[in-house]
């Protein structure tokens, strides 16, 4: 369970970027959090794992005060929360399996990452993820050599290598094609299914959110100005989190949410590009 | 020349591109100050056709005793190349070896004030001070010999590697040192994972680079008594060997134009 209480960032510039946010997920929740640009959704996942200082409040996480531990401890705790980024944010100059492995850093000793041999079981775990998000028999190859889609698929792999507790997704789709979009979230919603964790993933698009969250929160200029079911965002909550505009062609009907379904099976066709 | 013009509705016709010192006075009074100081510096140091007419026959004189060269000697040569190309690879591993903890030290992004301002303060020492100069303080110190030429160019060296590399460890992507920072990493694997593979190939060209300088760099120091093939270049001058001289220079010539080569071709591999 993740609590999150009064949250609240004030950068050195002065700038408040938030300004005390509650927020409890209990259980394996799909959380989006939807809002606009600089309302503080990374600041908010940041803080979580405190790769951004939060300036006051507590994020608790199944019992531990996250923002209570030292730097040790804290790094301990990083090691339970896995993280998905907008960029990817992969080391683009190795390979597809030292960038999963990378995922194992906080729990192998200085040598074994220095020399590049992990324990089996962790091999092990790298190589059935990396065929669990379509791509097997890329291990090999350079993060640099690979398009957004298989990008983001490696930065999902490192983030469940880790045995997460929680997954925390920036704009995970935002560098993507509409149709890769879906595909990813998708595969993240799946795996957080799978392994019976929580996510809050940023995002953009507010239709995507409706379609593969179990709850939307809102986020505007801080605060947290809407919390419900992803049915229940409508045109006021819309204009409440973003500001007036004819939401009429952005929000989802609610008869599309049975298409997603009928989609294609999570293992998208990127196999036809395996060496 | 730029008088204030009077804001018309009508168009301007003329149009001058910006000064450099917007104001005229001041422009033209810095220009007449240089030629001044130019002028003034030329008489002070005493150039003139004269002395330099003067001095062409026993200039000619000290080139014709120069050849043709001797290589009666060649054992001399051959040791003391031998031992400038030693000093130049070893100096250039401990420069790397010294280099790389102090680049890391010198970038804004990574180290804690203190650790910076005493980083770029060695580099600053350290790159002030032409080789030469530096070799005299360790032959004064340790002695003359190869031992001072090295220390040398290690202070040389990791002061170069240090200032090159930070400023390639400064213009990482950050979101790649962010991601493996979120994984749990303490720092010094977040070096390994997140900074190193990022500016591998920038270091490695870097120490090929200054595996060249250093080549060059310990011909020279001899001179100043720190061992190598500079060291019998000097003790040939202070012997009027002059053909011997020459000898000696021919090789270094060579040295250094091998270095030359091997080291633009190493880099142009690893680009």
């Amino acid at each position: 369970m993740l609590q999150v209480e009064n949250l609240v960032k004030v950068y050195p510039s002065g700038e408040r970027a938030l300004k005390g946010c509650n927020l409890t997920i209990e259980g394996a929740q799909v959380v989006a959090m939807i809002g606009p640009s600089g309302s503080g959704k990374s600041t908010f996942i940041r803080c979580i794992n405190r790769l951004v200082e939060p300036t006051e409040g507590r994020v608790v996480l199944d019992g531990v005060d996250v923002t209570a531990l030292g730097m040790a401890r804290l790094r301990r705790m990083r090691r339970q929360m896995g993280m998905i980024f907008q960029e990817f944010n992969l080391v683009e100059r190795l390979t597809v399996m030292e960038n999963v492995l990378s995922g194992r850093l906080g729990y192998v000793s200085f040598l074994r990452a220095l020399l590049r041999r992990y324990p089996r079981q962790d091999i092990a775990a790298a190589f059935r993820l990396l065929e669990r998000v379509g791509l097997a028999g890329y291990h090999n190859n350079r993060a640099d050599a690979l398009s957004g889609g298989q990008r983001q698929r490696v930065g999902i792999a490192r983030a469940l290598v880790q045995q997460p507790k929680i997954l925390l997704v920036d704009e995970p789709t935002s560098s993507l094609d509409p149709k890769t979009s879906r595909v990813i979230l998708r595969l993240i919603t799946e795996l957080a299914a799978e392994r019976e964790i929580p996510a809050i993933i940023n995002i953009h698009d507010v239709s995507l959110a409706q379609a593969f969250a179990h709850r939307v929160v809102g986020l505007s200029a801080g605060e947290i100005v809407f919390d419900g079911a992803p049915h229940q965002v409508s045109a006021e909550t819309l204009n409440a989190i973003y500001g007036e505009e004819d939401w009429s062609r952005t929000i989802r009907p609610v008869t599309e949410e049975g298409e997603e379904t009928a989609d294609p099976p999570a293992t998208p066709p990127i196999a036809a590009g395996v060496p | 020349m730029t008088p204030p013009v009077p804001p018309t509705p009508a168009p301007e016709l003329t149009w001058e591109p910006p000064h450099l010192i917007p104001n005229f006075w001041w422009r033209w009074a810095t220009v007449l100050g240089l030629v001044a100081y130019l002028a003034y510096a030329s008489t002070a140091l005493d150039l003139n056709w004269a002395r330099f007419v003067h001095g062409l026959p026993r200039a000619w004189d000290f080139i014709s005793r120069m050849v043709p060269p001797s290589f009666e000697r060649w054992e001399l040569i051959v040791s003391g190349g031998l031992e400038s190309l030693r000093m130049a690879l070893i100096s250039s591993f401990i420069g790397v070896v010294i280099g790389v903890p102090v680049a890391v030290g010198a970038s804004r992004n990574l180290s804690p004030w203190y650790v910076y301002l005493l980083s770029r303060g060695y580099i600053a020492i350290s790159r002030t001070f032409p080789e030469v100069i530096i070799a005299i303080l360790f032959v004064k110190a340790f002695g003359f010999g190869a031992f001072a030429g090295t220390l040398t160019l290690v202070a040389a060296a990791s002061g170069f590697i240090g200032k090159l590399l930070a400023e390639d460890i400064e213009d990482i992507d950050p979101g790649q040192v962010e991601a493996i920072r979120a994984t749990g990493a303490g720092g010094m694997k977040v070096l390994l994972y997140g900074v190193f593979p990022q500016v591998l190939p920038r270091l490695v060209g870097l120490a090929i680079y200054r595996l060249d300088i250093n080549l060059r760099a310990s011909t020279i120091i001899g001179i100043v008594g720190a061992g190598g093939i500079g060291s019998a270049l000097f003790h040939s001058f202070k012997r009027y060997d002059y053909d011997f001289t020459l000898a000696i220079l021919l090789v270094i010539i060579a040295m250094v134009m091998v270095a030359e080569l091997v080291s633009t071709e190493l880099r142009r591999r690893i680009q």
